[in-house]
C-alpha cells in the first residue's frame, strides 16, 4: 500500500529520464518511458493485491508542507481512488505502446506525456485541496504542448482551447476553493477539514461556492454545455494524448466532482441536483446526436466520450449508493473504452490511411486490411455502446438503477441516449470497416491499398485495454468490492442523505 | 442429477467452438472449418438429448439448477436451470442450429469468421433459454445482437447494411427499454432472478413493490419489459425490421433467425412478462389480442403481396409467431384453466414446429437463390418439380407442415391454439381464421408459381439436390412427419408445466 | 540628542558595500587601458557581484536591531528580508549583464546598477518620508539612466525619457503628498504620523494628499491608469535595465509603500465599504490595473510589450495584497513580489542571452528557440509557467497566499481576489502564447543557428529558475519568516 506515492514519484522521475535519453536516442525514450508506465501500474496493482475495502481514507503520507497556510501533503486512497488509479496505469502504459511510433522528439513527448501521468497520479491520491489543486494543474499544461505539438488537425486552435476549457476550470476550483476556506475559516485545506468550515458558511454562499467548485471541474468532465473542448482536443490531439484525455484526464474533473465538491457542500448539491442531473443527461443525448452525423471518425468518438461522460455527472447527480458506484465504475470503463476507440481510430486507422473522414475509409475496405483493428474497433465499440459482457454493462446498469432510485423520469430519459450510443457506435463500425463488403470487397483491393501491417506494440496495448474491459465486464465484483465500501464513509454518506430529493 | 455443469456446457460448447474457429480457423481447409463448425455445433443436440434423458417430466421447477455468487454488489448470481420450455427451445436450437451450417456449406468467403460468428450466436441464443438472472439473461440476450449483425452485414444481399443497421437498433432500443423496466424492478425488489422475482410476484409480493414507486411508473416498467420483448418476437406494428433483415441475411442466417432467435422473444413473454406483471398482462391483454391479431392477419396478407419469396416467408414467420402471442394474451384476458392449457401447450408446440418449418423453407428458398444465381422472384421460376423432383417433395413437406396440414408438425400446435383462443376470447380465433386462409392461400401460391406449371427459362438447367443439401432437408422433413405424427414426445416434456401454469392462472 | 552614528553604521553596512564597490568599479575602470570591453565587463561585473554579496552578507549579519536612529530606519524581518531580497535580484540581473551587455560603457552600467540597489535598500528600510523620498529618488534617477544607456538606439532613448518625464512627474505628486502629510500632522516619521493621524479627523487636505501619494506610487508601480510609460520603456531600456525595473525596483517598491500605508497611514485607510480613506482608491487602482492589463496583453505581438503588461496586470494582484496586509501581514506581498520579481528577471535576463546574436522584439522571433537553445527554452518555460500561475513554480503559490489573504477579509476583497483568479485563466492564453512559439513553433531559417549562453548567464538563469521551482515546493522559506 504503501508504495502507492511513488507512482507519482516514478513517473516525474520518469518524464526527466525520458527527456534524458531523448537527447539520446529516441528508443531509449520510448523504453524509459514504457518502463516507467509499466512500474506505475504494478504498482498500483501491487497496492491492489493488499488493500482492504473500507469506508475510511488510508493514509498513504501525511507531513506538513506549507505551515503558514495548514497545508500538508497528505496522500490517502480508498476503493474509488484506487480504481482511478489502476485506471491510470493501464490507459498510460497502453498509450505509450501506442505512441511507440513517434518519432519527431521523442524524448521530449515522452518527458510531457509521463509528467501528466505523474500529475494524474497525484490528484487521485491528494486528500488537501492544496495538494489536489496542484497536482490537477500539473496535469493540465501538458495537455497543451503534447497537443501542439505532435498533433493533427487543426492543432494549436485546439490544444488552446483545451488548455484554456481546462485551466478556467481549475480558476473557478481555486476560486471556490479559496472561498471555502476563507469564509469558513478554515486552518488548513484537508478536504475534510474543510467540510467542516463549508458548514459554517451560510447557505446561499454555500450554493454559490459549491457551484464555483463544482462548474470548475465538471468542465474537465465535459458537462455539457462546457464540453466543447473536448471534441477539438480530441480531434487535435495525437492519439497517446487523446487516450489519457478522454481516458484519465476527462476522469479528473468527474473525480473533482465526486470527492470535493459533493462531500463538502451536501447541502447546496441537495439544492442544485436537478440541474446537473439535466445538463447531464442533456449531454448524453445531444452529444449523442451530434456524434451521429459526424463525418469525421475521430469527432464520433470525441462526441462519443462527452455523451459517455454524461453517465459519469449522472450517476454523480442522482447520488444513490448504486448511481455513485456505477459512476465511478463508468469512469474506468470509459476510460479503458475511449482509449482504446481512439487507438484505433487515431493510431491503427489515421496513420495507416491518413483520412479520417468516413466517406474516404468507406471506399477502403477495412476489414480486409487492417483485420485486427476492425476487430478491436468493434469489440471496443460494442463496449461502448454498453454491451453486456463488457465493463460499459453494469457502469451503465448501476447508474440506471440509482438513477431510477433518484427519480425515474432521469432514467427514462438517459435510456435514450443508450440508444443513440447503439445508433452512432454501429454507424461509425460499418461505415468506417466495412463500407464496402460482400461482393465488392475482393482481396484484389488488399493489394490495392497496401497498408503497413499492426505492430507488435499496438497488438500488445490493444490487448491489455481489451483484457482489461472484459474482465470488469465480466468481474465488475472485483472493482465494485473497493467502492461501495469506500461510499460507506461518512463524506459520501452525507451526500447520499442529503441527495435524496 | 449428474454434478456435471451441463447447462453451462450447452451454452459455452458452441463458443469454445466459436473460439477455436476464430483462432485458428485460418490454417485450416474450407471443410476442415465447416466440419469444424458443425460438430461444435451438433454438441447442442447431443446435450440437450443427453438432458432429455436425466429430465424429470413430471417436475415443474427448475432442474439441473447451478449457482454461483457473481456481482455481490448487485446481487447478481450466475443462475442457469432448464424445466419443459427451455428444454424444448434447447431441443429445438440443437435441431435446427447444425442444418442452418449446413445449409451454409456453399459460402466460400471467410468460413472460418462465419463459423465462428454462428457459433457464437449459437451459444448465446442457448444462453438466453437457460439462465435464470436478468444480469446474464439481458448479456446474452444483446450478444446475439452483434453476430447476427455481421452475418447479415458481411455475408448478406445488397441491401444488407441499411437492414443489419435497423434490426440491430430496433432491437437494441428495445432493449435499452427493457433494461430501465429491469432496473426499476430492481430498485423495487432488490434481485434480479427470475425464479426470485417470480415468486414474488406469485405470493402477492411484487405488485405492492412496484406500486410504491408511485403514478404511474408501475406501468411504465411493464411497457418497457413489454417494448423489448416486442420487437424481438417481433409483435404487430414492431415488426417492421423484422421483412428486410430475414430477406437480407444469408441463408443460414435467415434460418436461424427465424427458427430460434425469434423463439427468444416468445419465451421472454413466457418466461419474464406474463409470471411477473399478470395484472398488467390481463389489463392489456384486450388491446394486445388485436395487435396480435394483426401479425396474424396482416402478417398473412402482405405475405401474399410479396413477390420476393424470402420476404413472402419472413411475413409468414410474423403470421405464425403471432398465434404464440394470441394464445397467450387469450390466456392473459380470461381465466379458464382448460382453455389455458390446451393454448399454452399449443403456443410451445407451435413455437417448436414453426422453429422447424420455417428453417426449412428458408433453406429451399436458399436453395434456389443458389441454383439461380441470386433470382428468388415468386415469378422467376416455374416447373421446378420436373427439373428436380426431390427437391420438389422435400419443399413441399415443410411448406404443408408450415400451412397446418394435419400429419404433419404444423397441424398439432395451430389445432390446440385455436382450440383454446377458442374457449377464451371465440372473436379473436374467428379474426385469426383470415389469417390461416391466407397463409394456404400464399402457400399454395408458392408451390404453384415455383414448381409447377411450364419449366421456366433459367430453370431447365437446375440439377436436383446434392448431398449436403439433401443432409439439410431430410432431416427436417423426417421430423417433421415424426412430430406430426406422435406430437406427443414433445408434449411430454412440457406437460406438467403447462399444467402448473394453468392450475396457477391469477 | 544622542545619536548612535556607530550603530547607524553597522546597520548601513550593506548601502556602503554598495556604494564603495560601484566607486571602485568606476576608479578600475577609469585609466585608458587597452582592455576591450568584453573584458572590462568582466572585471566591473566581477567587482559588482563581490559588493553585493558583501552587502548581502553584511546585512543578514546585521540582526534585527529595529527602529535605529531615532526611526529613521526600521530593520525590522520585513526590511532585512526585503533588502536581502532586492540585493539577490540585483545580483542575478548582474549575473545577465555580465553574460549579455555589448555596451560601451559596462563599468558605468555596472555602478549605476549597484547605486541602484543602494537606492532599493534604503527604500527597504526607510521609515521616514523624506530618506523614503530620497531612497526613492537615488532609485529612480539611477533607473532613467540605465534605461537610455543604450545610446546605438533610438528606443532606448525614448523610453529613458519617457520614463523620466513620468518619474519625474510622479516624483512631484510624491513631494507634494508628503509635505502636505507633514503639514497636517506635522511630522515626517511614520510612527509619530499614524500616533498623530489617530486622534484627527480625516480632512479634505488630508484625502489630498493620500491622492497624491497614491498617485504617485501608481506611477512607480506601473499600476493602472498610470501605466503608460512601462511597454514602452520595458521595450526600449537595455534588456537587463528592464529586469531590474521590473524586479528589484518592485520589490522596493512595494515594501516601502507597504511601511508607509498601513504602520504609517493605517489610520486613515478607510474600508471598502464606502468610508473615504486609501484603500478605496488602491482597490480601484488594483481592479484597473486587473482588468486593463490583462486585456491588453491578449493584443501584444511584442515579447516586451507582453512582459509590461504582464507587470501591470501583476501590479494589480499585489495592490491587492497591499489591501489585505492590514490584516494577513506583509508576507504574502514579499512572497509575491520576490517570486515575480524572480520570474521577471529571468524572462528578461532569456531575452538578453537571445539579443546577442538577434532582435526579440516580436513573439516569432522566439520560434524554434527549443531547437536554438534547449536550456534557454527550459529556463523560459519555468519562468513563463511561474508568471502564469502554475503550480508547483512559485508564482503559484504567490497568487495562492494573496488571494486568500484577500478573500479572507471578505466583502469587496473578497470578490476582487475572485476576479483575480478568473483573469489569470485569461492570462493563460497570452503566457502560452510565448511558449508555444519556443516549444512549438519552428524556427524560421535566418534565426535558426544555435545559440550560445554565455556561462554566467546560464548560471544566472538556472539559478533563478532552480529558486523558482524551490520556493513553489517549500514556500515556507519565504512565508516562514514572518
Amino acid at each position: 500500500m504503501n508504495l502507492l506515492p511513488w507512482t507519482i514519484y516514478v513517473s516525474f522521475a520518469g518524464a526527466f529520464l525520458a527527456l534524458l535519453a531523448g537527447t539520446r536516442s529516441a528508443s531509449a525514450a520510448r523504453w524509459v518511458a514504457l518502463a516507467t508506465a509499466v512500474a506505475g501500474t504494478l504498482l498500483t496493482l501491487l497496492a491492489a493485491q493488499s488493500f482492504t475495502p473500507g469506508p475510511a481514507m488510508q493514509t498513504l503520507v501525511d507531513v506538513p508542507w506549507i505551515g503558514e497556510l495548514g497545508v500538508r501533503y497528505h496522500l490517502a486512497v480508498d476503493g474509488i481512488s484506487l480504481t482511478l488509479l489502476v485506471l491510470t496505469g493501464l490507459a498510460a502504459t497502453a498509450g505509450i505502446l501506442f505512441s511507440w511510433n513517434i518519432e519527431e522528439r521523442t524524448g521530449e513527448f515522452f518527458s510531457l506525456y509521463l509528467a501528466l501521468i505523474g500529475g494524474v497520479y497525484g490528484v487521485f491520491m491528494s486528500v488537501d485541496a492544496f495538494v489536489l489543486f496542484v497536482f490537477y494543474e500539473i496535469a493540465i499544461v501538458p495537455k497543451y504542448f503534447l497537443i501542439a505539438i505532435w498533433g493533427s488537425t487543426n492543432r494549436e486552435y485546439g490544444a488552446m482551447k483545451l488548455v484554456l476549457y481546462s485551466f478556467a476550470g481549475s480558476a473557478l476550483v481555486l476560486a471556490g476553493l479559496l472561498w471555502a476556506y476563507a469564509a469558513g475559516g478554515a486552518h488548513g485545506f484537508g478536504l475534510d477539514e474543510l467540510t467542516i468550515a463549508a458548514t459554517h458558511i451560510s447557505h446561499p454562499s454555500q450554493i454559490a461556492i459549491f457551484a464555483l467548485v463544482f462548474l470548475g471541474f465538471a468542465v474537465l468532465a465535459g458537462m455539457f454545455p462546457f464540453h466543447t473542448w473536448a471534441p477539438t482536443g480530441h480531434v487535435a490531439a495525437p492519439t497517446a494524448a487523446s487516450m489519457l484525455l478522454a481516458g484519465v484526464v476527462m476522469k479528473l474533473g468527474a473525480y473533482g466532482c465526486l470527492r470535493v465538491a459533493l462531500p463538502m457542500f451536501p447541502g447546496a448539491f441537495a439544492a442544485c441536483q436537478p440541474i446537473i442531473a439535466w445538463l447531464a443527461i442533456a449531454g448524453i443525448i445531444y452529444a449523442g446526436f451530434i456524434a451521429l452525423v459526424q463525418e469525421d471518425f475521430k469527432f464520433v468518438i470525441g462526441y462519443s466520450s462527452v455523451s459517455h461522460m454524461g453517465f459519469v455527472l449522472l450517476g454523480i447527480a442522482a447520488a444513490t449508493p448504486l448511481a455513485l458506484a456505477g459512476a465511478v465504475l463508468q469512469m474506468f470503463s470509459h476510460g479503458v473504452i475511449a482509449g482504446l476507440l481512439f487507438a484505433v481510430v487515431g493510431r491503427m486507422v489515421y496513420e495507416r490511411t491518413h483520412t479520417r473522414q468516413l466517406a474516404a475509409l468507406t471506399a477502403m475496405p477495412l476489414h480486409r486490411l487492417l483485420p485486427f483493428a476492425a476487430v478491436v474497433f468493434v469489440l471496443a465499440g460494442l463496449a461502448s455502446l454498453g454491451l453486456p459482457g463488457f465493463s460499459g454493462f453494469p457502469a451503465e446498469l448501476s447508474i440506471l438503477i440509482g438513477t431510477w432510485q433518484a427519480k425515474p423520469l432521469w432514467a427514462l430519459v438517459a435510456a435514450v441516449g443508450i440508444v443513440v450510443a447503439g445508433a452512432f457506435t454501429l454507424r461509425a463500425i460499418q461505415v468506417a470497416f466495412f463500407g464496402s463488403t460482400g461482393a465488392r470487397a475482393s482481396s484484389v483491393d488488399a493489394h490495392a491499398h497496401p497498408l503497413p501491417p499492426i505492430t507488435l506494440a499496438e497488438k500488445s496495448g490493444a490487448l491489455l485495454l481489451l483484457a482489461a474491459t472484459l474482465f470488469v465486464g465480466l468481474k465488475p465484483d472485483v472493482l465494485l468490492n473497493w467502492i461501495v465500501p469506500a461510499l460507506q464513509s461518512p463524506a459520501f454518506q452525507a451526500v447520499i442523505k442529503g441527495g435524496t430529493p | 442429477m449428474s454434478s456435471l455443469p451441463i447447462l453451462s456446457l450447452i451454452v459455452f460448447a458452441p463458443w469454445i467452438g466459436a473460439l477455436l474457429l476464430a483462432l485458428f480457423g485460418r490454417n485450416l481447409g474450407a471443410n476442415a472449418r465447416r466440419a469444424l463448425g458443425l460438430v461444435f455445433s451438433g454438441s447442442t443436440l447431443v446435450l440437450a438429448l443427453v438432458v432429455v434423458g436425466l429430465f424429470n417430466p413430471a417436475a415443474a421447477g427448475y432442474q439441473f439448477g447451478e449457482s454461483h455468487a457473481w456481482i455481490t454488489t448487485l446481487n447478481v448470481n450466475y443462475r442457469l436451470g432448464l424445466d419443459g420450455l427451455s428444454l424444448l427451445l434447447v431441443l429445438l436450437t440443437g435441431i435446427v442450429s447444425p442444418l442452418c451450417l449446413m445449409a451454409s456449406w456453399r459460402i466460400e468467403r471467410d468460413t472460418h469468421t462465419f463459423g465462428a460468428l454462428f457459433l457464437l450466436l449459437q451459444g448465446a441464443a442457448l444462453g438466453v433459454f437457460l439462465a435464470l438472472d436478468f444480469f446474464h439473461w439481458f448479456l446474452f440476450w444483446e450478444l446475439t445482437l452483434v453476430p447476427a449483425f455481421f452475418l447479415i452485414k458481411l455475408w448478406g444481399g445488397p441491401g444488407a447494411t441499411r437492414a443489419a443497421y435497423q434490426f440491430v437498433i430496433y432491437t437494441l432500443a428495445g432493449g435499452a427499454f427493457m433494461l430501465l423496466g429491469f432496473a426499476a424492478l430492481y430498485v423495487a425488489t432488490g434481485t434480479l432472478d427470475f425464479a426470485e422475482l417470480t415468486r414474488l410476484a406469485a405470493t402477492g409480493g411484487l405488485a405492492p413493490k412496484l406500486a410504491a414507486l408511485g403514478g404511474f411508473w408501475p406501468t411504465a416498467v411493464f411497457v418497457g419489459v413489454f417494448l423489448g420483448l416486442a420487437v424481438k418476437v417481433p409483435l404487430f406494428p414492431f415488426h417492421t425490421w423484422l421483412p428486410s433483415a430475414y430477406a437480407e441475411a444469408p441463408t443460414g442466417a435467415s434460418m436461424f433467425l427465424t427458427g430460434v432467435m425469434s423463439k427468444m422473444g416468445v419465451y421472454g413473454f413466457l418466461r419474464i412478462l406474463w409470471p411477473l406483471f399478470p395484472a398488467q398482462l390481463h389489463a392489456a391483454a384486450p388491446c394486445l389480442l388485436w395487435l396480435a391479431l394483426g401479425g396474424v392477419v396482416l402478417g398473412a396478407f402482405a405475405a401474399m403481396k410479396q413477390t420476393d419469396l424470402k420476404r413472402m416467408v419472413a411475413y409468414s414467420s410474423i403470421n405464425h409467431l403471432s398465434y404464440c402471442l394470441l394464445a397467450l394474451f387469450a390466456v392473459a384476458s380470461a381465466t379458464k384453466p382448460d382453455a389455458a392449457a390446451s393454448a399454452l401447450s399449443g403456443t410451445l408446440l407451435q413455437m417448436f414446429n414453426h422453429g422447424l418449418s420455417a428453417a426449412a423453407l428458408f433453406a429451399c428458398v436458399g436453395i434456389l437463390e443458389a441454383r439461380s444465381g441470386g433470382l428468388r422472384g415468386l415469378n422467376d421460376f416455374g416447373g421446378v418439380r420436373t427439373v428436380a423432383p426431390l427437391f420438389a417433395g422435400l419443399c413441399g413437406v415443410a411448406m404443408f407442415s408450415s400451412l397446418g396440414l394435419p400429419g404433419l408438425n404444423g397441424f398439432v400446435g395451430e389445432f390446440l391454439i385455436f382450440s383454446g383462443v377458442f374457449g377464451l376470447a371465440p372473436w379473436a380465433a374467428a379474426v385469426a381464421c383470415l389469417g390461416l386462409l391466407a397463409t394456404a392461400l400464399f402457400l399454395l401460391t408458392f408451390w404453384q408459381r415455383v414448381f409447377h406449371g411450364p419449366v421456366g427459362a433459367g430453370v431447365a438447367a437446375f440439377r436436383d439436390l446434392d448431398r449436403v443439401e439433401i443432409l439439410t432437408l431430410l432431416p427436417f422433413a423426417i421430423l417433421m412427419f415424426l412430430f406430426g405424427v406422435l406430437p406427443q414426445i414433445v408434449i411430454i416434456l412440457f406437460n406438467p408445466l403447462v399444467t402448473t401454469w394453468a392450475a396457477h392462472l391469477p | 540628542m544622542n545619536t548612535p552614528y556607530g550603530e547607524l553604521l553597522v546597520a548601513l553596512r550593506p548601502e556602503l558595500c554598495l556604494v564603495v564597490g560601484a566607486l571602485v568599479a568606476l576608479a578600475v575602470d577609469l585609466p585608458k587601458s587597452s582592455r576591450s570591453p568584453t573584458q572590462r565587463l568582466q572585471i566591473s561585473s566581477t567587482i559588482g557581484a563581490i559588493a553585493i554579496i558583501a552587502a548581502l552578507v553584511c546585512g543578514l549579519d546585521a540582526g534585527l536591531p529595529g527602529q535605529l536612529f531615532s526611526g529613521v530606519f526600521n530593520l525590522d524581518m520585513l526590511a532585512q528580508a526585503s533588502r536581502a531580497g532586492v540585493l539577490g535580484l540585483a545580483l542575478l540581473t548582474l549575473g545577465i549583464t555580465a553574460g549579455t551587455s555589448r555596451l560601451r560603457h559596462p563599468a558605468e552600467f555596472v555602478a549605476i546598477i549597484l547605486f541602484a540597489t543602494a537606492g532599493f535598500t534604503l527604500m527597504a528600510v526607510a521609515q521616514q518620508l523624506l530618506l523614503a523620498f530620497l531612497a526613492l529618488e537615488l532609485a529612480s534617477l539611477s533607473l532613467y539612466v540605465l534605461a537610455g544607456f543604450d545610446k546605438t538606439r533610438p528606443e532606448s532613448a525614448e523610453a529613458a525619457l519617457k520614463y523620466f518625464l513620468f518619474g519625474g512627474v510622479s516624483a512631484a505628486f510624491m513631494l507634494f503628498g508628503f509635505s502636505l502629510i507633514y503639514g497636517i500632522t506635522g511630522s515626517i516619521e511614520l510612527p509619530e504620523i499614524a500616533h498623530r493621524l489617530a486622534m484627527t479627523d480625516t480632512s479634505p487636505l488630508l484625502m489630498v494628499a493620500l491622492v497624491m501619494v497614491l498617485v504617485a506610487f501608481g506611477f512607480k508601480a506601473a499600476a493602472a491608469p498610470f501605466h503608460l510609460w512601462a511597454p514602452d520603456v520595458y521595450e526600449g531600456a537595455p534588456a537587463p535595465a528592464s529586469a531590474l525595473i521590473a524586479s528589484a525596483s518592485k520589490l522596493a517598491g512595494f515594501t516601502l509603500f507597504l511601511r508607509l500605508l498601513w504602520p504609517g497611514l493605517g489610520a486613515v485607510s478607510g474600508n471598502l465599504t464606502g468610508t473615504a480613506g486609501w484603500l478605496p482608491v488602491v482597490a480601484l487602482i488594483a481592479v484597473a490595473s486587473m482588468l486593463l492589463s490583462n486585456l491588453a496583453a491578449l493584443a501584444q505581438s511584442n515579447v516586451r510589450r507582453l512582459l509590461a503588461y504582464s507587470a501591470i496586470a501583476h501590479a494589480g494582484a499585489l495592490l491587492l495584497g497591499v489591501i489585505a496586509a492590514g490584516t494577513s501581514g506583509p508576507s504574502p506581498v514579499f512572497y509575491y513580489a520576490a517570486t515575480y520579481g524572480l520570474a521577471t528577471v529571468g524572462a528578461f535576463g532569456v531575452i538578453a542571452v537571445i539579443e546577442r546574436t538577434g532582435p526579440c522584439h516580436s513573439l516569432s522571433d522566439l520560434a524554434g528557440l527549443r531547437t536554438r537553445s534547449p536550456l534557454l527554452t527550459g529556463c523560459l518555460f519555468v519562468f513563463i509557467l511561474s508568471l502564469a500561475g502554475i503550480p508547483p513554480l512559485a508564482g503559484f503559490v504567490g497568487k495562492f497566499v494573496v488571494f486568500s489573504a484577500a478573500l479572507k477579509l471578505g466583502g469587496l476583497a473578497g470578490w476582487m481576489a475572485l476576479l483575480a483568479i478568473f483573469l489569470s485563466a485569461i492570462a493563460l492564453y497570452y503566457y502560452l502564447l510565448i511558449l508555444k512559439q519556443a516549444l512549438v513553433v519552428p524556427a524560421a531559417a535566418p534565426t535558426s543557428a544555435p545559440l550560445r549562453v554565455p556561462p554566467v548567464a546560464a548560471f544566472a538563469l538556472l539559478i533563478t529558475a532552480g529558486l523558482i521551482v524551490l520556493l513553489g515546493l517549500w514556500p515556507s522559506l519565504l512565508l516562514g519568516l514572518f
